[in-house]
């Protein structure tokens, strides 16, 4: 679509929600990319304005709207502080394949979701391949996180600190389950998410421990693909919509109670993003996607409310974990007592809080290769309350938040764990 | 902007505080006024004082309009640059410079954001009373120059009774110093009184002293419900004629109270027509005895039911729901029009009989609410700026409040600023001879027209 008019068109199709933003700047009190720039193409306020600007054709650039568009973690912190309801994350996520439709999608981008992370099955060959190899290119740094650093990678990866792929992903070792309930009376479909699959399998195994002992029953379909995030956040809708498709195949009309993933922003993507980019699936698909997003909920949220768990009280001398809340749990999804209360669970640990607990950690997918100085900042300000918690791990609910504070501490050569909170509770059965 | 000129900007304050793209001029193009953009041709933002100074300077030699926006929070088109220009960013210029103790002041850079600064304050066990509604992103400097007021206006007056000194820069870039550190000071003209509210026409900040005071002690809150939107504002009146004078003395109309309870919950009644949110604070004896005395008023005067808050929480829920009333209002339709044309407090059920009645005149739904205590109501027209027969009635009612608000011995802005939005009203309130006043001070301070032009007194 290089077409201006199908441009404006598709534009004036957000109109409505567009015209919803008052103006009223509340959104540069709680913006992570604004609170370092003061610059207000970086806020939603002016990220609005400039998409009715372009709309309207007061504005001409659509490139320059979509350079501003895309400066965004997609924390979704303007949205849960709008007083007008504004629904920042949908308007920016439809301009985002908008504009990609109209400018067109780089060569690597289509090569990465087209080619590769639309094909579960390839997607996962080919990382299986990797990992077999990343270890030439790269040397161990820190043994607490388990992170490592490579020279060879420099030119793209910059000076961060990676967690590599796992040697074996989950999906090898547990490539599907099909377990009635147990006394818990409950079944859940289980979805890891591409992280806790590749680079945190401890993440997934932690997980299905602690539906074994609840005696939860697990459906784990193989072959599962991405929740879609990546691509639609690069405007691929085309891939996105394979990707959701692929995933109601294996699990729509499936007998379980809820869906449940260790990872936030699977979660938030599944249950608020699937449903508002349904528009234009069919009618059958939007069914589907209404009937699944119902059913769908964080571990955390799910072991705490429909197991009913009662924590102990900690040991003397537990160790203390501290509590990062993923932009894609509390602000998304309201949910942030869970994650404690698990992490309560496990009675060597203490739960003890560090300032600003909710503050995004700069990651935002894609972002963080796109504007690595902006989210290297940001997430040093994380790091810096982590470190003044005092705490001797981190616990966090969403693999991303876990690679970028694995990174900001391995670069501070902190000797801090990081951990997802079902690794903590799993560690006590 | 011509090539010569934008190599000159950015050697002055660095190129990357200079923005030139048309996605970057446009994101400031607007505020929070519904009025149309207008695009300035260059956005500049130094990074610290000297390199301000240059700015208006180099502005000033080559006739660059200049529209000084801290964060672009305020209502009535003040930083919109209308004739473009450059637009100067306060924003980098956010050092809090001295927090005097001792002496119960403060100085700090413009672009100090309010409430980090009243937090700020707070930490030392001191207080900073202003708190317009933008206070968690407006500037210090936004609200000198917009004399901005908010909820404590009653009892602690505005920002204009925390303005000890102003220090700032003229046309050529040159320092004015006025005001001073102390309380009493009658060194020259009164030439911060003349900044504020100027609305960055006369001069551009510098540096602002600020005056602080101890924390009340202790505060208590109340809430009372009336069926008859007189018996409220009666109650507001012989709250005051009782010699008490309230921190807080709040109204919500029915519309507000509906609305709220339909988006917050907040266990509001709905069926009441006027809700009164009331807070005393002072020494705790003095606290207890004027609440008591608040109360005994509300009853006498017909309040159906007076809730008093029992604890912090309880405090928490009663200012809640008031905090809610914009909020709910603006997502009731797209574009929100909140207006603060402000009436001798006497006179607000006369305002309130006449917003109604321009409501059902103009068809078309206005939620009232504000600051009772002190005259200045929010009347919150809802409204979709795209429907442009609705959009005619908007602006016919606007007037027609205004002519209410004038006839009752009130004023075009409370707290709002005059701006682009108001300046064609302004004869109403004053004179031709004051417009005409204020022109030729305008000229005489700034002979190219360069700060900020179109704003208050038009031209």
């Amino acid at each position: 679509m290089a077409d201006m008019q199908e441009l404006l068109r598709l534009l004036g199709e957000l109109d409505d929600q567009l015209v919803s933003c008052m103006r009223c700047g509340m959104c540069q009190a709680v913006c992570p990319i604004y609170s370092q720039t003061g610059r207000e193409g970086d806020v939603a306020r002016g990220k609005i304005a400039l998409l009715e600007g372009l709309a309207h054709e007061m504005v001409k650039d659509p490139q320059g709207v979509q350079d501003k568009v895309t400066r965004c973690l997609l924390c979704g912190s303007c949205a849960a502080n709008c007083p007008s309801g504004v629904k920042a994350l949908d308007i920016f996520l439809k301009a985002r394949v908008i504009l990609t439709g109209y400018l067109g999608m780089s060569r690597v981008k289509q090569l990465i979701f087209r080619g590769l992370l639309s094909k579960p099955g390839l997607f996962n060959t080919m990382l299986s391949v990797a990992s077999t190899f990343q270890g030439l290119f790269t040397t161990p740094v820190n043994d607490i996180i388990g992170s490592s650093c490579s020279k060879f990678l420099s030119p793209v990866l910059g000076d961060r600190h990676l967690m590599l792929l796992a040697r074996t992903p989950l999906h090898s070792e547990v490539p599907s389950l099909d377990t009635p309930a147990g006394a818990s009376g409950l079944k859940v479909a289980f979805f890891p998410g591409c992280l806790a699959d590749k680079i945190f399998p401890r993440v997934g195994h932690a997980v299905l421990k602690v539906l074994a002992h609840h005696g939860v029953g697990v459906y784990l379909p193989a072959g599962q693909a991405c929740c879609g995030i990546p691509a639609l956040s690069s405007g691929d809708k085309q891939s996105y919509d394979k990707l959701v498709r692929a995933n109601l195949d294996l699990f729509a009309g499936q007998d379980f109670d809820a869906l449940v993933t260790p990872c936030a922003t699977c979660t938030s993507t599944m249950k608020k993003i699937w449903p508002a980019m349904a528009a234009g699936m069919g009618a059958k698909d939007q069914q589907r996607i209404a009937e699944l997003s119902a059913k769908v909920m964080d571990i955390n949220a799910f072991v705490v409310d429909k197991l009913g768990l009662t924590p102990p009280e900690p040991k003397p001398g537990a160790k203390s974990v501290t509590v990062h809340d993923p932009c894609h749990l509390k602000k998304s999804l309201g949910i942030a007592a869970q994650p404690r209360t698990v992490l309560r669970m496990n009675p060597d640990y203490a739960v003890v809080e560090m300032n600003a607990s909710d503050a995004c950690c700069g990651c935002g997918g894609s972002f963080t290769l796109q504007h690595a100085e902006i989210s290297a900042t940001i997430g040093m300000q994380k790091r810096d309350n982590i470190v003044g918690a005092h705490a001797q791990v981190v616990a966090t609910g969403c693999p991303a938040c876990m690679l970028q504070i694995s990174d900001m501490l391995s670069r501070s050569g902190d000797q801090i764990a990081v951990r997802h909170p079902m690794e903590i509770y799993a560690e006590s059965l | 902007m011509n090539d010569a000129l934008l190599k000159e900007f950015q050697a002055l304050v660095g190129q990357e505080n200079v923005m030139e793209s048309e996605a970057d001029r446009f994101s400031y193009a607007y505020d929070a006024a519904v009025l149309e953009p207008k695009m300035p041709g260059l956005v500049v933002r130094p990074t610290s004082r000297e390199d301000m100074g240059r700015v208006v300077k180099l502005c000033n030699d080559n006739g660059l309009p200049l529209t000084v926006r801290g964060s672009g929070t305020n209502l009535s088109g003040g930083t919109i640059p209308s004739i473009g220009g450059v637009v100067v960013l306060t924003n980098a210029l956010n050092k809090i410079l001295e927090i005097n103790e001792a002496d119960l002041y403060a100085v700090v850079e413009p672009g100090v954001i309010t409430a980090k600064f009243a937090a700020e304050v707070a930490a030392r066990g001191l207080f900073y009373p202003p708190d317009p509604g933008s206070q968690a992103v407006s500037t210090l400097g936004g609200n000198v120059a917009e004399n901005a007021g908010g909820l404590r206006g009653l009892k602690y007056g505005v920002t204009k009774d925390y303005v000890m000194g102003v220090d700032f820069f003229d046309v050529d870039g040159e320092i004015v110093k006025s005001g001073s550190r102390t309380v009493k000071c009658v060194t020259g003209l009164n030439l911060a009184g003349l900044m504020v509210g100027s609305e960055g026409t006369l001069g551009v900040f510098e540096k602002l002293i600020l005056k602080l005071t101890p924390p009340p002690l202790a505060a208590k809150a109340m809430m009372a419900v009336f069926d008859d939107v007189n018996k409220a504002c009666e109650t507001v009146a012989a709250i005051i004629a009782a010699k008490i004078v309230p921190a807080t003395l709040e109204f919500m109309d029915n519309f507000t109270i509906r609305t709220v309870e339909d988006f917050a919950h907040a266990g509001l009644p709905v069926e009441a027509k006027a809700l009164l949110l009331i807070e005393v604070d002072g020494h705790p004896g003095q606290v207890a005895e004027e609440a008591e005395k608040v109360e005994a008023i509300c009853r006498q005067l017909g309040a159906q039911r007076i809730q008093v808050a029992k604890d912090a929480a309880e405090r928490n829920k009663v200012w809640e729901a008031r905090r809610a009333a914009l909020s709910a209002l603006a997502r009731v339709s797209p574009t929100t029009v909140l207006e603060d044309a402000t009436v001798p407090r006497s006179k607000i059920p006369a305002m309130m009989v006449a917003l109604e009645a321009i409501a059902s005149k103009y068809k078309l739904t206005i939620g009232t609410f504000g600051h009772a205590g002190d005259g200045n109501l929010h009347p919150t027209i809802l409204t979709d700026r795209r429907n442009t027969e609705e959009w005619r009635r908007v602006e016919a009612a606007i007037d027609e409040i205004f002519d209410v608000a004038l006839g009752l011995g009130g004023t075009l802005s409370g707290e709002h600023g005059i701006g682009l939005a108001k300046s064609k009203y302004l004869e109403k309130e004053t004179s031709r001879a004051t417009i005409l006043y204020s022109r030729r001070l305008k000229k005489a301070l700034d002979p190219k027209g360069i700060l900020n032009p179109g704003k208050i007194i038009g031209e």
